[in-house]
């Protein structure tokens, strides 16, 4: 499903003193089959925008499509769309509540697809639940608030994508969890990006998850589209990036000390890019000192 | 969903009423409701509404979001009313309009349910003025302040400030609290518009559990980062904002004594609530 939005607009609390202009005019396009990532600052809109894609947040400014869906219109069939376009929040742990692991896993499909037999269903769990990593024979009687906070925020996960959304929204997902932790669930999150799930959007504050894992990423600043294009792209601007008060990868500014010493690298920014473009340059200049 | 919770919501403005001493916000409200209660006629009642307007005027708070927190008890204004329209057992000295079955109007149930909806709207519109323009923390240290005496008696005043204070502090964070996990569960397709009562209230569990793991969960690390800063309760302690009684809080104190004043004797000499029969009766 391809999502465009056109001049989107939102204000928090409008006509009072609290009010405050989320979002000023976001106009992006994120293609199917694209692995985007959201940077921004807290109250940069990245959040408010996200929200709308599952029409969490009702459309109040501009336009705003997520494949055949057109969310400016009234009849637009909502709790259809939330089931196609799957959210898991920030801290997804805490929204868990069931006595069960399996039935909170199981909560979204008894909303989204009624007409499941039993056996489907303990059968889309335990699909779910093995997705993300968790063995299910050992974990399905448990309660979610007995378990490791790891295994919380698997299950939330689990609870989001065992309807198999074609289009699945992380807000930080990686937020508080260790580095295996991360990278286990961006490997998660790659697995699933092949098969069923066409479209994975990420926010994130974290350049260096974006850097190694997106295809495409947009900046939002102040509640606007400030920068958009592939990682490299972007983070080959960071003196904008700086002025926004965001950082760049690790890799970024590896490139940068090294520019400044007169070395100059071409790269993705990813990790083993980097490091590849670097061998090769050393490798080359070896070559040439040899040929002295 | 909660976001219209505005009964009890500060409003940031400068004014006249927000520069006033809290303790004698607090005591000008407890008077105002006296002076309500006292009130045994319209004029009276008249009067209190003139002082409420002129206070709203002077405070710099929009009519609307006053009138938004009397709408929050509008439900409960309309049911009193409508009770005492039809069960009114006073004295009648005219012939009653409807006896039907149980329920019976007469001129005075109407003047009656009348003037208890405009009692409780005055009550009502008159209190949110106060919580509009002070901010909870000048809320709970103008209460705590002034049930000091009550230190004589062993009471907890410091603690049960602190309790208040806290319970209001975390209103709005339970509120933000609440609406996240409203959108994370009708992102899983949760459904809290349609169904029956029955069914509406079995949907709000999803909510409700993990709000109240939270609440629980906020307020063991509240009580660690107390711990952390040593906490002792009141002893010894002092304040950072101390409470100044000025020369506008004696005007406010002189001007409210005036009211009261007023309204007794209003009370006194303009006749009781049901003269008004009379009177709209002579002018046909």
């Amino acid at each position: 499903m391809q999502i465009v939005a056109k001049n989107l607009t939102y204000t928090y609390n409008p006509k009072s003193p609290f009010a405050s202009h989320a979002l000023q005019g976001v106009d992006l396009t994120i293609e199917e089959g694209e692995f985007f990532g959201i940077i921004g600052h807290t109250g940069s809109g990245k959040s408010t925008f996200v929200q709308h894609l599952n029409a969490l947040i009702r459309l109040t400014g501009g336009s705003l499509t997520v494949g055949d869906y057109d969310l400016s219109q009234k009849k637009c069939k909502f709790i259809e769309l939330r089931g196609k376009v799957g959210m898991v929040f920030q801290y997804p742990e805490y929204q868990l509540f069931a006595d069960t692991v399996e039935k909170d896993v199981a909560f979204g499909l008894k909303n989204f697809r009624k007409d499941l037999t039993e056996e489907e269903r303990t059968a889309a769990v335990r699909e779910a639940l093995e997705t993300v990593g968790l063995d299910f024979e050992a974990i399905r009687g448990k309660s979610p608030f007995e378990i490791s906070g790891g295994q919380k925020r698997r299950v939330a996960i689990a609870g989001v994508i065992v309807t198999k959304p074609e289009v699945l929204i992380l807000d930080e997902p990686a937020a508080g969890l260790d580095p295996l932790g991360k990278q286990e669930l961006m490997e998660l999150l790659h697995r699933i990006h092949g098969g069923w799930c066409k479209t994975v959007v990420i926010v994130s504050h974290d350049m260096d998850e974006i850097a190694e894992n997106c295809t495409r990423a947009a900046v939002f600043s102040e509640g606007r589209v400030a920068m958009e294009g592939t990682p490299a792209e972007i983070f080959a601007r960071s003196e904008e990036l700086f002025a926004l008060g965001l950082d760049v990868p690790l890799t970024a500014h590896c490139a940068m000390l090294l520019k400044e010493r007169g070395i100059d690298v071409q790269t993705n920014f990813t990790c083993a890019d980097f490091a590849d473009k670097v061998l090769a340059l050393w490798k080359a200049k070896g070559e040439g000192t040899h040929a002295q | 969903m909660l976001n219209d919770v505005t009964f009890g919501q500060y409003y940031p403005a400068k004014s006249f009423v927000h520069n006033l001493d809290p303790r004698a916000k607090i005591v000008f409200v407890i008077a105002y409701i006296v002076a309500i209660f006292l009130a045994k006629n319209f004029y009276a009642l008249g009067a209190l509404l003139l002082v409420t307007v002129f206070f709203i005027l002077l405070a710099r708070v929009p009519f609307g979001r006053v009138l938004r927190s009397v709408k929050m008890i509008l439900f409960i204004i309309v049911f009193t009313a409508i009770l005492n329209l039809f069960f009114y057992s006073g004295e009648s000295a005219y012939e009653p309009l409807v006896d039907w079955w149980i329920f019976t109007i007469t001129y005075e149930s109407i003047v009656n349910m009348v003037f208890l909806a405009l009692r409780l709207f005055l009550l009502v519109l008159g209190t949110s003025v106060l919580t509009l323009t002070t901010t909870p923390v000048a809320l709970t240290d103008g209460l705590e302040s002034l049930l000091t005496p009550l230190k004589w008696i062993r009471f907890p005043v410091h603690e049960l400030a602190l309790i208040m204070s806290i319970a209001l502090r975390f209103i709005p964070t339970l509120t933000d609290e609440t609406n996240r996990i409203v959108a994370a569960q009708k992102a899983r397709g949760a459904d809290f518009e349609t169904g029956g009562l029955i069914r509406r209230a079995k949907s709000m569990i999803p909510v409700l559990v993990p709000l109240l793991v939270s609440a629980f969960r906020r307020a063991e690390d509240l009580g660690d980062a107390m711990d952390a800063r040593c906490y002792r309760g009141s002893k010894g302690r002092t304040k950072y904002k101390k409470l100044v009684f000025s020369w506008r809080d004696a005007l406010g104190v002189l001007f409210f004594g005036g009211v009261i004043t007023g309204i007794v004797f209003m009370n006194l000499y303009l006749g009781a609530k049901f003269d008004i029969i009379g009177q709209i009766a002579s002018l046909f």
